[in-house]
């Protein structure tokens, strides 16, 4: 089911509330049959780190302390669950981005079996058809 | 529909969006053709995404209906 356009996705946060949501558009996209492209920068990056993928990310400064208590009580699938679901259903692609691996001084082996490989950000636009979504 | 009818029950109630539809996609994918899924979801989002996925993978919606508090549907599996 892989006959529409890719959701192509940029994430550079990396607070659960914001990697959360990511996820479930990445799931809605995938078992609806579009290819899914991720490309990861900086913090979300960070957060991709096999030794702290499921820790605390906390939230963005507008959840506020409200916001946060409700995400912390909202007991769907944890987001790294989440794109290995969306994997598991259809086409999904997570690439962590090469300047984004110097900046944190981390190699391929740090992160978590989600992430494919290592690209430069011209790979991403060769794979990315179609708009891209910045979270 | 008769209860008799249907192959496997999923009890999605109180499971968050996208749950019940992960739930839902899993029975399929296990099941064999002519299956009959029944899944119970209290999530809103589930009202339209059972449908719209269900069309989409070409599957048969054979029975929605709300009841209190939460949707029931039942799939037969076509492919």
């Amino acid at each position: 089911m892989t006959d529409s356009e890719t959701f192509s996705v940029v994430l550079f946060s990396g607070t659960d509330d914001k990697l959360q949501a990511a996820a479930t558009l990445s799931v809605g996209a995938a078992v609806m049959g579009r290819p899914v492209q991720v490309f990861l920068q900086y913090w979300a990056l960070d957060a991709f780190r096999a030794d702290r993928i499921t820790k605390d990310h906390g939230v963005a400064p507008e959840a506020g302390p409200e916001g946060a208590a409700a995400l912390a009580s909202h007991n769907g699938a944890h987001w790294s669950e989440l794109f290995r679901q969306a994997a598991d259903v259809g086409e999904v692609h997570i690439h962590a981005c090469a300047d984004s691996m110097e900046l944190l001084h981390i190699t391929k082996d740090d992160l978590d079996p989600l992430v494919e490989g290592i690209w430069g950000v011209a790979s991403f636009f060769g794979a990315a058809d179609g708009p891209v979504t910045f979270i | 529909m008769e209860t008799t009818d249907i192959t496997r029950s999923i009890d999605a109630r109180g499971m968050p969006c996208p749950g019940p539809l992960m739930s839902l996609i899993g029975a399929i994918r296990e099941g064999t053709v002519g299956d009959m899924i029944e899944v119970l979801s209290s999530d809103e989002g589930s009202k339209t995404d059972i449908p719209a996925w269900v069309a989409k993978a070409g599957h048969e919606l054979v029975e929605v209906a709300d009841d209190d508090g939460y949707s029931h549907f039942v799939i037969r599996k076509v492919r």
